[in-house]
């Protein structure tokens, strides 16, 4: 990557950033749907506690004087109250973001533990049965809708089978001190083995509703690159100066076809995400994804703006990152 | 003289096409004793890359050697286990390609796509040691520094001569020479065929130098094999082949290339086309070009003796001037 691409990077981020806030601030301002009446839904309360309730979360000011607020407290680092929890937002995010990254990062590899295998393969055996196989499960995966394919899974492992839990992330009997927020870390670092497999078994049917349909689109960005470089010289080159098929393929194609494949993982990343929300949801997996569906909801704009912001900064974030790799990964690309 | 090194006889080899299959090598017959340079010329697509490549067992899928016996040291290596077939290649049989730049790995530096040849063969010694004197041997300066560049930090000359230090790493006996010198400058292509003559000279390496250049068949290979149309019209003593070709399209193919030698020759180029190889039948594949061509060369032609150790496949050989 050269040096303009950081630059312009650099530039991009709160660029981005101010674009985000002000559609989020707009969408969620603007569209129906009242706060103080969803808060006040089932107490008696009059229109003078409701005008109080307006006044206290600063409902009451202009749209533009609210932006400015909000806008301006973001950048010290306040993202306000959230109205439901009635605690600073920055605090509900910090509890739920690592359930989120914890499912996101085993989601991510699986599609990766998944996808290189069989991509290499298909490409190796083009046209075998493998191959086509592959083809039209990445279709099915990259068709299907996530929520549709957790409630199979739920249905399949988990009440038919009883194999996985239905929902949730730990149960209570396996609760662990909270270090990193990560359970499958906390736990082991509790030194409770149990626990870490209670937590694994709670994560199992989530990430792989997560993980295998990225897992399909992956496999078949890896089975076109592959293809490509095999059929490079470099490869016949390779092959003529008898190494073996092994480094040929593992080293000698992989690297240079994992290249491309770098940049739509990062993609990949950003959309589970946002796949987290509805597969967070359906497993009653307590994340930030079910936190902000319940935001959108319950018209909790603190929360749900300080949450899309933040999915913005990890997906900028994130697609620097695959630059990075990029960079790293192709030696022709110097910083 | 003793048995060849390396014995061809009716290699076939075919892809599949849409319109059919596709032979393009097809009944080739020939043999590369070592420390010969064996001089391989023939028009773009006459198969000479698909013929030395199934030499090398190197034929991607679905295309396949159909046919055929190739002998090395004896041994057909078309049923030899593909695990043997893969030790021999690189340390008995080795490839240099036209395109450094496309045959270099790009995200491997060349000590790497070096050491790596050596590796795999069992080389004895420091690699990293032997890698420097390789690149030193193709004239490479201060190689021991340059062991950690990537390929395109190299420049086209480098590349090229550190490709072939790399086919020759672990001292091959044959080398299959694809056109690796054509995209190097004078000087530097006079440095390289100059080291292949050394060792061939020294180390009794064997050269099929597949080239467009006749000038480099008639200064460094002792015999030369003329290719069309997925077949071998002539082979023989290259001195002979020059002077007196035994088939029209060895005439026509010298009339149609330009010669350092003699910069101001008229060209003239062979009319007509090279035939659809998926639509050929048995008959001569020169006939629908040649200016001998009569009824009878649509009947399957043999590659015949005629005689001076020559083999033509043409029936009126002795009547080409
Ligand atoms: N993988 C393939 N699939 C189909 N046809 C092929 C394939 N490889 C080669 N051919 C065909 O085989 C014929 C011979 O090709 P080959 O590469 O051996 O020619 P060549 O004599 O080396 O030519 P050049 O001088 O251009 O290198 C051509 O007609 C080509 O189209
Ligand atoms: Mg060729």
């Amino acid at each position: 990557m050269s040096a303009a691409r950081l630059v312009e990077r650099l530039i991009q981020l709160p660029l981005v950033l101010f674009g985000v806030s002000v559609v989020v601030f707009l969408m969620m301002t603007l569209t129906p749907g009242d706060p103080v009446e969803i808060m006040l839904a089932d107490q008696r309360a009059t229109e003078e506690q409701a005008q109080a309730l307006r006044r206290d979360l600063g409902l009451d000011r202009p749209l533009p004087e609210r932006y400015l607020i909000f806008v301006g407290n973001a950048l010290t680092g306040d993202f306000g109250v959230s109205f439901f929890h009635r605690r600073p937002v920055f605090d509900v995010i910090s509890e739920r973001l690592p359930a989120t990254i914890e499912l996101t990062l085993v989601a991510l590899l699986i599609a990766v533990a998944v996808a290189v295998p069989l991509g290499v393969a298909a490409a190796v055996k083009r046209d075998s049965w493998l191959d086509r196989a592959l083809t039209a499960a990445a279709l099915f995966g990259v068709s299907l809708p996530g929520f549709w394919f957790g409630i199979l899974l739920i249905l399949l492992f988990a009440v038919q089978l009883g194999w996985f839990p239905v929902g949730g992330r730990i149960p209570f009997d396996a609760e662990v001190p909270w270090v990193s927020g990560f359970l499958l870390v906390d736990t082991l670092l509790a030194g409770r083995p149990d626990a870490f497999l209670r937590a694994l078994s709670h994560l199992a049917l989530p990430a792989i509703t997560l993980g295998l349909p990225a897992a399909a689109l992956l496999a078949r960005v890896i089975r076109s690159s592959m293809s490509e470089v095999l059929a490079a010289d470099y490869v016949l080159f390779a092959e003529a100066k008898g190494l073996p098929r092994r480094r040929v393929l593992f080293l000698h194609a992989l690297k240079n076809a994992l290249i491309p494949a770098v940049t739509v993982l990062a993609i990949e990343a950003g959309s589970l995400l946002g796949g987290s929300m509805i597969v967070e949801t359906v497993f009653g997996w307590p994340g930030l994804g079910r936190v902000v569906v319940e935001g959108i909801f319950a018209r909790n704009y603190p929360l749900v703006q300080a949450a899309v912001l933040l999915y913005a900064v990890i997906y900028v974030t994130l697609n620097f990152g695959a630059d990075l790799l990029y960079a790293a990964l192709n030696p022709k690309v110097r910083l | 003289m003793s048995a060849p090194l390396l014995s061809v006889r009716g290699l076939r080899t075919v892809f599949p096409t849409r319109r059919g299959p596709l032979a393009a090598a097809d009944g080739v017959d020939f043999d590369i004793a070592a420390g010969e340079a064996l001089g391989v010329v023939g028009e773009s697509g006459s198969g000479k890359s698909v013929t030395f490549l199934s030499v090398l067992g190197l034929i991607r899928p679905p295309g396949r050697v159909e046919a055929g016996e190739i002998l090395f040291g004896g041994r057909d290596l078309r049923r030899m286990p593909a695990p043997e077939l893969r030790a021999l290649r690189g340390r008995m049989l080795a490839l240099a390609m036209q395109d450094a730049l496309s045959a270099l790995n790009p995200s491997l530096t060349i000590g790497t796509q070096i050491v790596e040849t050596l590796r795999a063969h069992g080389i004895p010694g420091d690699p990293r040691a032997e890698a420097v004197r390789l690149l030193g041997r193709v004239g490479i300066p201060d190689a021991a520094r340059r062991l950690g560049d990537y390929p395109h930090q190299f420049s086209g000359g480098m590349r090229q001569r550190a490709m072939i230090a790399i086919s020759l790493a672990a001292r091959p006996r044959l080398l299959v020479a694809d056109e690796p010198t054509t995209a190097l400058d004078v000087t530097i292509r006079a440095q390289v065929l100059y080291l292949l003559d050394e060792l061939r000279v020294e180390d009794g390496l064997a050269v099929a130098m597949i080239t467009h250049d006749l000038a480099v068949v008639a200064e460094r290979c002792e015999r030369v094999m003329v290719m069309y149309a997925g077949q071998v019209a002539e082979t023989g003593p290259t001195a002979e082949v020059i002077a007196r070709p035994r088939h029209p399209y060895t005439r026509g193919l010298m009339e149609s290339l330009p010669r350092l030698d003699q910069p101001d020759r008229p060209l003239h180029p062979i009319p007509g086309q090279v035939p659809d190889l998926a639509a050929v039948d048995a008959g001569c594949r020169f006939r629908n070009r040649c200016a001998l061509a009569v009824a009878a060369c649509a009947a399957p032609v043999p590659l015949r003796d005629v005689g001076a150790e020559r083999l033509s496949r043409c029936i009126r050989a002795e009547e080409v001037s």
